[in-house]
């Protein structure tokens, strides 16, 4: 009874009796799902396009953080020194880790892709674990595996409404997310090369039979996807630190994928923010029933809850097998 | 595999009955009421043009496919949805249009696996015997001698035996789609469900298949749904034909009727 | 011509179905049989034992587990870490609630109770596949770890939340915690290796293997033909997480003597299902060859970079992970089938050896 309690009752009656806390804990969760949905939503452009699983989006992000920390700091690669002289002011940096990131995908689609393609996908899957490594060894190499901090001069601080307490960290964060699918949503509908990507997503073979190059496919769609992970990067690296656990919070993208539907841009967003408000919902309320820390599979549970129900995710189309 | 006296006896017996079945995939629709018969003992082709629905059939037939509408009574059983393990175990076997083969298993695996289907059904005995193939002792190991013969026989009868070790996705087209007939005959089906088995044939390979075929039948009393495009083909092997076009069934009959019938000949000249 | 079949004519079905039909291969076998259970505990030094051979026993079995799964049956797993866990902590529970029980049983009882906790995280592969799968099992990993953290229950509320072997006897000689000599602790680890190893070498020959392939190759086609997708699938769980569970039991008995529930982490799965692949998918003795690379590999890497060219432990750390990582690319895209297709490729050139065709 007393159990019954409080797992069904107490929960709710904390909710009810302090409002302002339960706000704040949400917005706190839908925080944390941004976050989730920057880094799913890299994931789901390189999926739709090439159907890649590429499991190495989250460390994507960490390297273009440490990429852009370095850069800024004037960090010399491999050397774990830092000049000042060389430190780039903040614009040039974002922009020079964006060439970074560019050069990257130019890379992982010669080394990578390149000798894979054609093999099954759960192949592709495996090799972007390899990828997953090489980055993290390169990028520490290269930058210096500590904690570092990154402020690229979003603002920061707090005010309050109605009792609750709003970060403007959050607003802005939530502000550049929006801001960013915009941009891609642009991007893919006026461009020529997104009009491509979109093609290929549709139908591989109509869009190699009007002549694009898979190589160019793959290089546009794994940097715009870089792009989307030195974003998100930014904002996660801003929040709290750049540092290696990134990658690994960033794993939690692969629920929200699971959740929204590997090939839905909404669905990574919508996703991102129920499993952000879930698990700090969870984490605050019921956690402490269980010794808390639920925040480490939560977010797992609950998908593999969802995939029993609906496999195809929630915007993600029921496909029959053919055969 | 045993043959049965007197075989190529059409016993009238009526083995699958297909009544009224409509099929579709959000708005395509794939088959529209179609109902037909097959007899025990008989050849069935089923012929159309492309997109017509005769591999939506087959696969509505062995459950791989659920018709949203319409009824199948399989050896006087009517059944509505059924997974397509199922009825295999009942006895219907299929190959497929694009060779669905084991790829990275050998001829010899590929047919064995054909056998899977005899062994003992429950949990309690299927983890003894899992246990005991695991250890390779007493009754399982005599087992795999006893399936391993069955299958060498399959491999002889197909003409098989050079590639037997040889893993199928280095095999030639036509010798795949060869094992793939060997897969199906391994599981010793009563309704044997063939999808354009002499497609991308040559002459020589159609000969051989058609051969096979028709002692399948004949020896054995296997009865047979294919489907096929040559019309040459479907005129020397089969009793009766059914014609789909667009979904729908627009003749049926002996092959003689069916090749004078003026729907079908405008089907096939692309009139409508 | 070393190595021919040619001669060695098999005169019935049985004799073709042997484990293994050709001579070299049984002598092969044979000898390395001799050398792990003969020569090395004659020869080995402790450091040997610790560094070298109890590990490459304990996750060559787990390798073999999970190359059951995912080479086998093609169902991706990343919870490998996670089910070595409950084999290691149903051990130590085993172990210290029921002292009266021999180690053996304790060991075989860990790899039961892992198979079921495989059985239930497997259920969801009937609907779920391929990535989703993977993602799936992320979950098992991440609750598993979790739990043996939270709960005091599983390490007997010891404060550190670390768990240690008691010392525990067969036939009178100790083989297992600090007090038992590393020769008996390696006999115990070579033991259930090789024991599993030859059972599984059967199931996969055998008509589990080939169910499990089958569903592999293509699952439809499988169903098809008859084969359950979910019986198939669930023994495929259960017997990988039961070699699985071994390995996490001797990790802890036989090799490691104490642990704690990170030690299990997420890195772990990793790095057997590195193992896996740079052995090769698909097969019995490259998963001793991936586990034997995967551990000889960064104790090489350690000594070149460390000992012989004087970079900082960091960095040889960062090194040996960007190593990883282009190893498995290399590995994937030039031979997925890893090291075992390289060692049967040498063995088909042995085979037409002196002549070049
Ligand atoms: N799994 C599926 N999902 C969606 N549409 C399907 C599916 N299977 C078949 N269809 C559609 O159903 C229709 C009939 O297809 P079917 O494969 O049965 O034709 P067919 O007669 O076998 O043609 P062909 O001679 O080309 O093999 C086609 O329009 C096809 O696109
Ligand atoms: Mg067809």
């Amino acid at each position: 009874m007393e159990m019954l309690n409080a797992v069904f009752v107490a929960p709710f009656v904390d909710m009810f009796t302090y409002p302002a806390f339960f706000v704040e804990v949400l917005l706190g969760g839908l925080t944390a799902g941004v976050m989730y949905s920057l880094v799913a939503l890299g994931f789901v452009l390189i999926f739709k396009a090439s159907g890649v699983f590429n499991f190495a989006q989250g460390v994507l992000a960490l390297f273009a953080a440490l990429t852009l920390v370095g850069l800024m700091t004037g960090t010399i690669p491999f050397s774990q020194n830092s000049m000042s002289a060389l430190a780039l002011p903040i614009w040039l940096a974002v922009i020079a880790t964006g060439g970074v990131m560019v050069g990257l995908a130019y890379a992982i689609e010669r080394v990578v892709l390149r000798p894979l393609v054609n093999q099954e996908e759960i192949i592709m899957f495996m090799s972007t674990i390899g990828l997953a490594f090489v980055l993290e060894g390169v990028g520490d190499m290269m930058w210096g595996s500590d904690v570092k901090a990154l402020d690229v001069g979003i603002p920061s601080g707090s005010f309050e409404v109605n009792g609750v307490l709003v970060q403007v960290f959050d607003l802005w964060a939530a502000g550049i997310a929006a801001v960013m699918v915009a941009f891609l949503a642009v991007f893919f509908q006026k461009t020529k090369i997104g009009r491509a990507l979109r093609a290929v997503a549709d139908d591989h073979q109509a869009a190699l039979s009007v002549g694009i190059p898979l190589k160019t496919i793959w290089v546009a769609v794994w940097s715009v996807a870089g792009l989307v992970a030195l974003v998100a990067g930014i904002m996660w690296g801003s929040k709290s630190g750049v540092q290696f656990s990134l990658s690994l919070i960033a794993l939690k993208a692969l629920p929200v994928l699971i959740l929204g539907g590997f090939t839905s841009i909404p669905g990574a967003i919508i996703g991102g923010l129920i499993i952000g408000v879930g698990e700090k919902v969870a984490e605050v309320y019921w956690g402490p029933l269980v010794n808390g820390a639920i925040e480490n599979w939560f977010a797992y549970v609950l998908a593999l809850l969802f995939l029993m129900f609906r496999p195809q995710g929630l915007f993600g189309e029921k496909i029959i097998e053919r055969i | 595999m045993s043959a049965v006296e007197n075989p190529r006896q059409i016993s009238g017996e009526v083995l699958l009955n297909v009544e009224d079945i409509s099929l579709s995939f959000g708005g395509v629709k794939a088959i529209r009421g179609v109902s037909f018969n097959i007899l025990k003992g008989e050849i069935r082709a089923i012929i159309g043009p492309n997109g017509a629905g005769k591999t939506s059939m087959l696969n509505v037939i062995n459950g791989f496919y659920h018709p949203q509408e319409g009824k199948i009574t399989y050896k006087g059983e009517t059944r509505s949805k059924m997974r397509s393990h199922v009825a295999a175990k009942q006895g219907i076997a299929r190959t497929f249009q694009n060779v669905a083969l084991f790829k990275g298993m050998s001829t010899l695996d590929n047919l064995m696996t054909g056998r899977l289907l005899k062994q003992r059904e429950g949990i309690l005995q299927q983890t003894v015997d899992m246990l005991l193939h695991a250890v390779y002792l007493g009754p399982a190991k005599r087992q795999e001698v006893v399936e391993r013969k069955v299958v060498e026989e399959i491999i002889d009868f197909l003409e098989i035996e050079a590639i037997r070790k040889t893993p199928v996705g280095r095999l030639p087209y036509g010798l795949q789609k060869r094992v793939e007939l060997g897969r199906a005959i391994a599981m010793e089906p009563e309704l044997l469900l063939l999808d354009e088995p002499m497609a991308g044939m040559n002459l020589e390979e159609k000969g051989d298949m058609s051969r096979f075929i028709i002692d399948l039948n004949d020896q054995y009393g296997t009865t047979i749904a294919l489907i096929e495009h040559d019309m040459g083909v479907v005129m020397d092997l089969s009793d009766r034909v059914v014609v789909l076009n667009y979904g729908e069934k627009i003749a049926d009959g002996t092959p003689n009727e069916v090749s004078a019938n003026q729907d079908v000949i405008d089907a096939y000249l692309g009139v409508s | 011509m070393l190595y021919r079949e040619t001669g060695q004519f098999k005169t019935s079905y049985s004799a073709d179905q042997a484990i293994f039909p050709i001579f070299q291969d049984r002598m092969f076998i044979l000898g390395w049989l001799i050398v792990a259970f003969i020569a090395v505990p004659l020869m080995a030094s402790e450091y040997w034992f610790q560094i070298i051979l109890i590990p490459f026993l304990v996750f060559s079995l787990a390798t073999l587990g999970l190359n059951i799964l995912v080479g086998y049956c093609g169902q991706i797993s990343l919870g490998t870490g996670g089910f070595m866990a409950v084999g290691a902590f149903s051990a130590y529970k085993l172990a210290t609630n029921v002292p009266e029980l021999n180690i053996i049983f304790v060991i075989l009882i860990s790899g039961l109770i892992t198979a079921l906790v495989g059985i239930l995280f497997g259920l969801p592969s009937l609907r779920i596949k391929g990535f989703y799968l993977a993602v799936a099992t992320l979950a098992a990993q991440f609750f598993l770890i979790w739990m043996f953290n939270k709960f005091g229950w599983f390490v007997n509320y010891s404060p550190s939340g670390s768990i240690a072997i008691p010392p525990m006897e067969i036939f009178g000689v100790m083989v297992t915690s600090a007090k038992a000599d590393p020769v008996a602790r390696y006999y115990l680890a070579l033991g259930f290796t090789v024991v599993l190893a030859l059972l599984a070498k059967n199931l996969v020959r055998g008509p589990t293997g080939r169910a499990w392939m089958a569903i592999r190759d293509m699952d439809i086609a499988a169903e098809i033909i008859g084969i359950k997708p979910l019986a198939t699938k669930l023994k495929a769980f259960a017997v990988s997480s039961f070699f699985i569970g071994v390995a996490g039991a001797l990790y802890f008995s036989a090799w490691s003597g104490t642990a704690e529930s990170d030690a299990f982490d997420i890195n772990l799965s990793f790095n057997i299902l590195f193992m896996v692949i740079i052995g090769g998918l698909g097969s019995v003795v490259g998963s001793f060859m991936g586990a034997a690379f995967i551990v000889l590999l960064p104790i090489f890497l350690t000594n070149l970079f460390v000992g012989e060219l004087g970079f900082s432990a960091l960095t040889a750390k960062h090194l040996e992970i960007t190593i990883f990582g282009a190893l498995i690319i290399f590995f994937l895209a030039v031979e997925p089938h890893g090291l075992a297709r390289m060692w049967q490729v040498t063995k088909e050139k042995l085979r037409i050896w002196p002549f070049p065709h």
